[in-house]
């Protein structure tokens, strides 16, 4: 066969060497390794304020309803649209594709990798080992169950708001899926954050010994607090979708201007 | 009062067809002030002569005593049996090293390895005229390579590292410690594109998880966890 793309001709001279054409390493691990950080920071602080907005329905529906409305744009378009929020979702969905492309990498990918980890990780009792732990088993949960959630919001954009959302909670059985997939998203993004604070010693100072420490606490108390927002509107969402289960498909109407 | 301690080595020959591996239980009255290095030797000299392990200097220096112990990695020398407060202590040898004998394992290859493939070395890329006086380093530069350069190799940081762990061709923390002390080094030439022929892959730098027991289990204290985000950077950039 002769080879006639130049591209593959390139990679076979890198795959032979480990050097590219201009006997240099290629650049890709880097770019990798900064994008994996990089999508992973957006999805922290899109979690950081999706879980926050979504917490409106603790203030109220019609706090909840503007909220969704904004999302629409109806300061923008007359009543706004929810193609806008399917928009959002396809972006997230395809932020959160490469993310977890790229961070599988790390994972254990063997039955000895995994042996050795594991018996590692439970004879050192080492806290940070064992975070990663987590990091990589609600890594493995959201694969599954942010795929589900954003394919029904990328798909069904308009069935959000105080009652459809609360329906699906409660009456579409989504409630379960919802709680695990907070746990483990908020854990998930809390180890994820700390994780980029040391990866990239964004807050060693003078003192990095100490300032680690601070960190964790600061993150750990972030990550409890937002476990309770979520836990709470989620509350809120059953307990209103139990009270509507007999309107179903019902949508809300504001109460007060 | 002296009380009794029991410690259990993990026991194997590999070069020994009939060696099956073991769990020796050894029980032993402590001393004041008592190691484990003395604790061993004292095994091997009172109850078992078959036992192996590996010192030198007795004082935290040499970095030859590491071994896991209760599941973490440590040097033998510098441990206490007192820390152990039931006087149950568990000796393994360190992962991710060949295993010789018993405790003993061969931490001397793979740190020459390591030695040779991160280039462990001076490029000056000049003939240095002796008649000359040298030129000045920066106090605070020239403590920052010595304080890297007190790493003794020990291999308790590649021990502890989940990736070193997992895949074996990672360079682990002592290669990448290694790099960044050249690096800082003003006598070393070499730019950051020189130093990412040598780490800037999943093998190095990039391999690095930043889950930090490195920095926590370094017997000599050594800034890993800045030293390896500083060459993360620097390596990006490259």
């Amino acid at each position: 066969m002769v080879i006639d793309c130049l591209m593959l001709r390139d990679n076979i001279v890198e795959s032979i060497l480990g050097k590219t054409t201009q006997k240099r390493k290629s650049r890709i691990p880097a770019k990798l390794d900064f994008l994996q950080s990089a999508t992973g920071l957006i999805l922290s602080i899109f979690i950081t304020l999706h879980l926050l907005f979504e917490a409106s329905i603790i203030f109220g529906k019609d706090s909840m309803y503007a909220i969704t409305k904004m999302f629409e744009l109806d300061f923008f378009i007359e009543g706004g649209s929810p193609i806008f929020v399917s928009i959002l979702a396809f972006i997230i969905f395809a932020i959160f594709i490469l993310h977890a492309l790229l961070a599988i990498r790390k994972f254990p990918r063997s039955y000895r990798e995994y042996l050795r980890l594991r018996t590692h990780a439970e004879l050192m009792r080492h806290s940070d080992t064992n975070l990663w732990i987590i990091q990589i088993t609600t890594g493995f949960i959201l694969l599954f169950l942010g795929s589900i959630h954003l394919y029904t919001m990328l798909t069904q954009p308009a069935n959000i708001g105080p009652f459809a959302s609360s329906d699906r909670v409660y009456s579409d059985m989504f409630w379960p899926l919802y709680l695990m997939l907070l746990i483990s998203v908020v854990l998930h993004a809390g180890a994820g954050v700390y994780r980029l604070i040391i990866k990239w010693g964004w807050f060693d100072g003078k003192k990095p010994k100490e300032n680690r420490l601070k960190n964790r606490k600061i993150v750990k108390i972030v990550t409890v607090i937002y476990l309770i927002i979520g836990l709470f509107s989620l509350i809120t969402y059953i307990k209103i979708g139990y009270e509507h289960q007999n309107s179903y498909g019902e949508r809300y109407k504001v109460t007060s201007k | 009062m002296s009380r009794e301690i029991t410690i259990t080595a993990f026991k194997y020959n590999p070069s020994d067809k009939n060696s099956k591996p073991t769990f020796a239980e050894y029980k032993l009255t402590e001393t004041p002030g008592m190691t484990l290095y003395i604790a061993l030797t004292k095994i091997k000299a009172t109850i078992d002569h078959d036992l192996s392990s590996d010192f030198v200097c007795r004082a935290g220096i040499c970095g030859a005593c590491g071994m896991i112990i209760n599941g973490k990695p440590r040097l033998a020398c510098k441990t206490l049996t007192s820390e152990f407060k039931d006087g149950k202590i568990e000796l393994l040898p360190l992962p991710t090293f060949k295993l010789i004998k018993d405790l003993s394992v061969d931490t001397g290859s793979w740190m020459k390895n390591m030695s040779i493939r991160v280039q462990s070395w001076i490029e000056a890329h000049e003939q240095t005229d002796i008649t000359k006086i040298e030129k000045r380093v920066e106090p605070e530069v020239a403590q920052e390579v010595f304080e890297l350069d007190r790493c003794i190799e020990c291999g308790l940081c590649v021990a502890a590292c989940s990736t070193a762990i997992m895949r074996k061709d990672f360079v682990g923390a002592v290669g990448l410690n290694r790099v960044a002390r050249f690096q800082i080094d003003p006598h070393d030439k070499r730019t950051d594109s020189d130093f990412y022929e040598i780490i800037g892959d999943d093998e190095g730098i990039f391999g690095c998880m930043s889950l930090l027991a490195c920095e926590d289990h370094c017997p000599k204290n050594l800034p890993l966890q800045s030293k390896i985000a500083y060459m993360r950077r620097k390596m990006v950039k490259a």
